[in-house]
């Protein structure tokens, strides 16, 4: 027996083990018409605190909005906080299945606290939804049956139709990007600079810098000095509003360009910044700017209940909390049903959802979108927010690449970037 | 060539920050040999009650103000209230610090929330002016000019005010300045205080272009720590001399060494502890 | 209120001055041999009976509980003997778990030689750490223990080739007859069982008798012809040892690594479990430990905010209870007996 084949062996046998070890807990006497438990991890300590607070209004905005209750059973929703940490998300995880019961996972906002999650997951076969992990590999190289990105997105999706834009339609040629150093990044500047490359563009010097960077002057020296056509940022949270900030203090606001993918833009960061951020070009799937129907209903909603605009966090759990209530309808609510419940929510087509648009999963278990090309701009009540520039129809997270030949290629890295030398 | 002073001008203006938060965390550190780990959370909280004033008043001025009393208080409030009650011990005294910090931390995540705020600051202050070939952002100008000023102000303070030869006095041996008769925790009070608010300051200066969040308060202490370490406790110049020393090293190595980004701060800092601990220009005891 | 001020002594003796302190005394011996034996075999009726009356996820928590009391047990052993505080040794804690899961995982290694490679990998750690430290005391101990375990943290968050970066290393460790769940109770149990046996041993050999005597007065045990810092040297490599041996387990039991096993808050939340269970009484880590655990999971249930909780509780004891529960039982004990006596 080879390596490989005994640790696969090996984790077969924790997984039926944990199942037999807990079985009694997971399956409740009354079993059906019972409530249904839904444990939603969240960040609402550490870095990312902001973000995880949201995650919990826009999930419970939904069940608010539309009773907590499917086909006849209870929703309980159980929310632990996951302290931006993976080692607690795991904890958190074991003690929302093993102790609290519950029929499904959701949430969880950094990617490795994901990733932890997904691999415990992975050995007992609870159900776990992540609308906002976007590591490619979860829908890509490394799936799992039962984890699904319902209401997500994959990191290397969103960039590509903003590096077609970047290249056709603005004419840049040469692009310096600059990226928190860690996978989310690898994933969505690779998702940019192949595309762009492979365009014809040429990637000057890509940087990374380490996450929670106070002082980004040594950063935007050399990106001065590159003198590119454009930089592509990603950056999230407080790195994303301190790159803003000081990229305009240093005067490089009006000479150099700047694109970004979505966390850069996204309320969460713009709404405590001022004019800086005016006229940053990203793309997304949703954008609050936009004059769908269905998206000005959402947002003036989530206005009134929280006082702010939607995030990405708050707008994609909103979603999620759609999805999953289709999915359990689909079931009659018999979620203990895992295979058939899992079925059932790969095959929801989300028609009400705030986007206006009917959205699907491709065959991977990651949703097709049509993406905003979506630009800062002033409201007249002086918030900025995305508005949509032009839309790309139906982007997968291949792109226009197949499937099973993309799937030979790398996954990205800070070494494997997919970028084309010309 | 251009491009190295403009490194070094970021360096050297990122250690302006990092000399007023630590010239606070220097002088108790010397004066009491307490290793105040809130200072970071202090600093946050500093900062968040500048930009609660500077939101309400729209005055920098009267944030920086509000920002170095409010915090002054809640180091009186440490020293008399914790800190005294472990008195003569350091050790306690240093992990009772750490769980301020803590209770800190979280309690300011509760009351402003995760987002990434910046205190704002003056019109005249903002974007980029040009000095020579160089263009430049402002604030960070206003930020070396104003360290230079703290520094001169501490300077005076230590040489030519009673205070500030009792600190001096008791940096190098508050036992003797106690057996003269005088009310050494007297001094011990004030000496915080003026730490503490030296912190808040900081929290104001450093909240408008390093904004505040969650956990600003480490990224600024274990800064200040090694400050403190390469310049030695209770020195006003050791503590300049560190700040440029590891803001350079930060600057620069992010430039150099992306890969060893920590390692160049906690790397001479380490030797340093290891084999001359009082930093390279603490004086014996 | 004003505190003597002969406590506080120039910086070499500030080791000295620490040992003065109820942080690091050891408290007296207060029970007979025969209620320590009634003690110590009611709590290993209650370990063994653990997977058979709570299985599933409470299990999991002792299980925890267990490996961190390791951890925190090793921390003492410098503490509480040497009167050294580390804030380091969550860095080594996890850089014997890195290297496990990078040998099974990545390496397609076997468990056991993993194991072998984290404690030595941990202890060469251990070595590097107690060459720079063994020459300071007290706060500066501290500091370059915490700065040592920064650089620990920042290799572990850039060396992404080797260490997955922020997303860390997953994968499964554990044998597969370890599986099921009471058989890796056990394993643990007694694995950290005789890691205790083991220290307590090492602390009350005559090895432990001169860390002891260094803590008390390093001038004195100079003066007697002790080589003092290669009793320290010694000293922090078997801690270091152990708290390696601590960190392979973590592995076998966690199945997972990131740079926060081997941050800061590691090493603190590793102190604190010492701190609250007593310095210097050893067992009092494993007190601590079942403390922290066992509240930061009732906490959970009513509130997020852990932090502050965790915070308070450094602030009480260091306020009230200096010399931790076990410590504090202790004192309480000795001043019954004295009654009983009088």
């Amino acid at each position: 027996m080879n390596r490989r084949k005994f640790l696969s062996s090996a984790s077969a046998v924790v997984a039926a083990n944990a199942v037999t070890a807990v079985g009694p807990f997971v399956r409740p006497a009354s079993a059906q018409g019972g409530p249904i438990r839904i444990g939603l991890l969240a960040p609402l300590t550490g870095v990312v605190a902001a973000g995880g607070k949201e995650m919990v209004e826009g999930f419970n905005l939904y069940w608010d909005q539309h009773g907590k209750k499917v086909a006849g059973r209870e929703i309980e929703i159980i929310v632990e906080d996951d302290a931006s940490n993976p080692d607690t998300a795991l904890q958190k995880a074991r003690r929302l299945v093993e102790q609290r019961n519950v029929n499904m996972l959701i949430g969880d906002l950094l990617a490795n606290t994901g990733l932890a999650v997904a691999e415990y997951v992975k050995g007992n076969g609870v159900p776990y939804f992540i609308p906002i992990i976007a590591a490619d590999d979860l829908t890509q190289r490394k799936r799992i049956p039962n984890v699904i990105r319902i209401a997500g997105y994959s990191a290397s999706q969103m960039p590509r139709p903003l590096a077609d834009y970047a290249y056709h339609k603005k004419g840049y040629r040469k692009v310096v990007t600059i990226s928190q150093d860690y996978t989310f990044g690898y994933e969505q500047c690779g998702g940019f600079c192949q595309t762009f490359s492979e365009n014809g563009g040429q990637v000057l010097h890509q940087f990374w810098q380490p996450l929670n960077t106070a002082d980004f002057s040594p950063y935007l020296a050399q990106i001065q000095s590159l003198k590119p056509d454009v930089v592509y940022a990603m950056e999230t949270g407080a790195d994303a509003n301190r790159f803003i900030q000081q990229y305009a203090n240093f005067g490089l606001k009006g000479k150099i360009p700047m694109l970004g993918c979505m966390n850069l833009t996204d309320q969460s960061v713009i709404r405590t910044l001022g004019a800086e951020c005016d006229g940053i070009v990203s793309s997304a799937q949703f954008c609050e700017g936009s004059t769908a129907p269905a998206t000005e209903k959402f947002v003036a909603e989530y206005e009134k209940a929280f006082n702010k605009l939607p995030s990405l966090y708050g707008f994609s759990m909103y979603s999620g909390a759609m999805w999953l209530d289709a999915g359990m309808k689909a079931v009659n609510g018999n979620v203990e049903d895992r295979p058939k419940f899992l079925a059932a929510i790969r095959k929801v087509v989300l028609n009400d959802s705030p986007l206006g648009r009917p959205v699907r999963l491709d065959d991977y278990g990651n949703p097709i979108y049509d993406v905003y090309i979506r630009e800062v701009k002033r409201r007249p009540d002086g918030k900025y927010w995305n508005v949509p520039l032009e839309t790309v129809p139906n982007v997968s997270q291949f792109g226009k690449y197949d499937p099973e030949t993309y799937l030979k290629q790398a996954s990205y890295s800070r070494t494997f970037q997919g970028i084309k030398k010309s | 060539m251009s491009m190295t002073v403009f490194q070094a001008m970021n360096g050297a203006t990122f250690a302006a920050l990092l000399f007023i938060v630590a010239s606070g965390f220097t002088l108790i550190f010397g004066l009491m040999r307490i290793v105040n780990l809130a200072h970071g959370a202090l600093y946050l909280m500093g900062g968040y009650f500048g930009l609660v004033v500077a939101h309400r008043t729209d005055s920098f001025t009267l944030a920086l103000a509000a920002a170095a009393l409010a915090v002054a208080a809640i180091g009186f409030g440490t020293y008399t209230l914790l800190l005294r009650f472990v008195g003569g011990n350091v050790l306690r005294q240093v992990l009772l610090t750490l769980g301020l910090a803590l209770v800190l931390d979280d309690l300011a995540l509760v009351i402003w929330g995760g987002d990434a705020f910046t205190v704002p600051i003056p019109e005249a202050l903002r974007g980029p002016v040009q000095v020579g070939s160089l263009v430049y952002p402002k604030y960070r100008l206003f930020l070396l000019l104003f360290s230079v000023a703290v520094f001169i102000g501490l300077a005076l303070l230590l040489r030519h005010t009673r205070l500030g030869a009792l600190i001096r006095a008791g940096v190098d041996d508050a036992e003797m300045v106690d057996a003269m008769g005088i009310d050494i925790q007297r001094v011990f009070v004030y000496t915080f205080m003026l730490g503490a608010a030296l912190a808040g300051i900081g929290g104001v200066l450093g909240g408008a272009f390093l904004t505040l969040y969650p956990t600003a308060d480490s990224d600024i202490l274990v800064f200040s720590l090694a400050v403190v370490i390469i310049g030695g406790r209770g020195s006003l110049a050791g503590t300049a001399i560190g700040s440029l020393f590891v803001g350079m090293l930060a600057t620069f190595g992010q430039v150099w060494f992306p890969e060893l980004a920590y390692f160049v701060i906690f790397g001479p800092m380490a030797l340093l502890l290891a084999f001359r601990p009082l930093g390279l220009f603490g004086r014996t005891a | 209120m004003r505190p003597p001020l002969s406590m506080r002594e120039p910086l070499e003796e500030v080791g000295d001055a620490l040992a003065d302190d109820a942080l690091t005394r050891t408290p007296p011996r207060v029970m007979s041999s025969r209620a320590r034996l009634i003690v110590a075999i009611a709590c290993v009726a209650l370990l063994v009976a653990v997977p058979f009356v709570v299985p599933g996820y409470k299990t999991s928590l002792v299980i925890e509980t267990l490996i961190f009391a390791t951890l925190a047990m090793s921390i003492d052993l410098l503490a509480g003997y040497a009167g050294r505080v580390s804030l380091g040794h969550g860095a080594i804690f996890g850089i014997a778990t890195y290297v496990v899961l990078y040998h099974v995982t990545t390496g397609g290694g076997s468990p056991w030689v993993a194991m072998l490679l984290g404690v030595a990998a941990a202890t060469v750690a251990a070595v590097v750490f107690a060459l720079l430290a063994i020459r300071t005391s007290g706060v500066y101990f501290l500091l370059l223990t915490l700065a040592l375990g920064m650089i620990v943290w920042g290799m572990c968050l850039r060396w992404t080739s080797v260490t997955g970066g922020e997303n860390g290393l997953r994968g499964t460790v554990a044998p597969a007859w370890l599986a099921a769940q009471p058989v890796f109770y056990f394993f643990i149990l007694i694995a950290t069982s005789l890691m205790t046996w083991l220290m307590w041993r090492f602390a009350h050999s005559p090895f432990g008798l001169t860390l002891q005597g260094i803590r008390e007065s390093e001038s004195r045990m100079r003066t007697l012809g002790y080589n003092v810092p290669l009793h320290l040297f010694i000293g922090f490599t078997v801690s270091g040892f152990f708290a390696g041996l601590a960190g392979t387990l973590y592995a076998f039991f966690n199945s997972f690594v990131s740079p926060s096993t081997v941050a800061l808050a590691q090493s603190v939340e590793g102190l604190l479990m010492v701190i609250v269970g007593g310095v210097g009484t050893l067992f009092g880590g494993l007190v601590g430990a079942a403390v922290i655990i066992a509240l930061e999971n009732l906490v959970s249930f009513y509130t997020e905010r852990w932090p502050m909780v965790l915070g308070f509780m450094f602030i009480v004891t260091m306020i009230f209870a200096p010399e931790g529960l076990l410590g504090f039982a202790r004192t309480l004990l000795a001043r019954r007996g004295a009654e009983h006596r009088s």
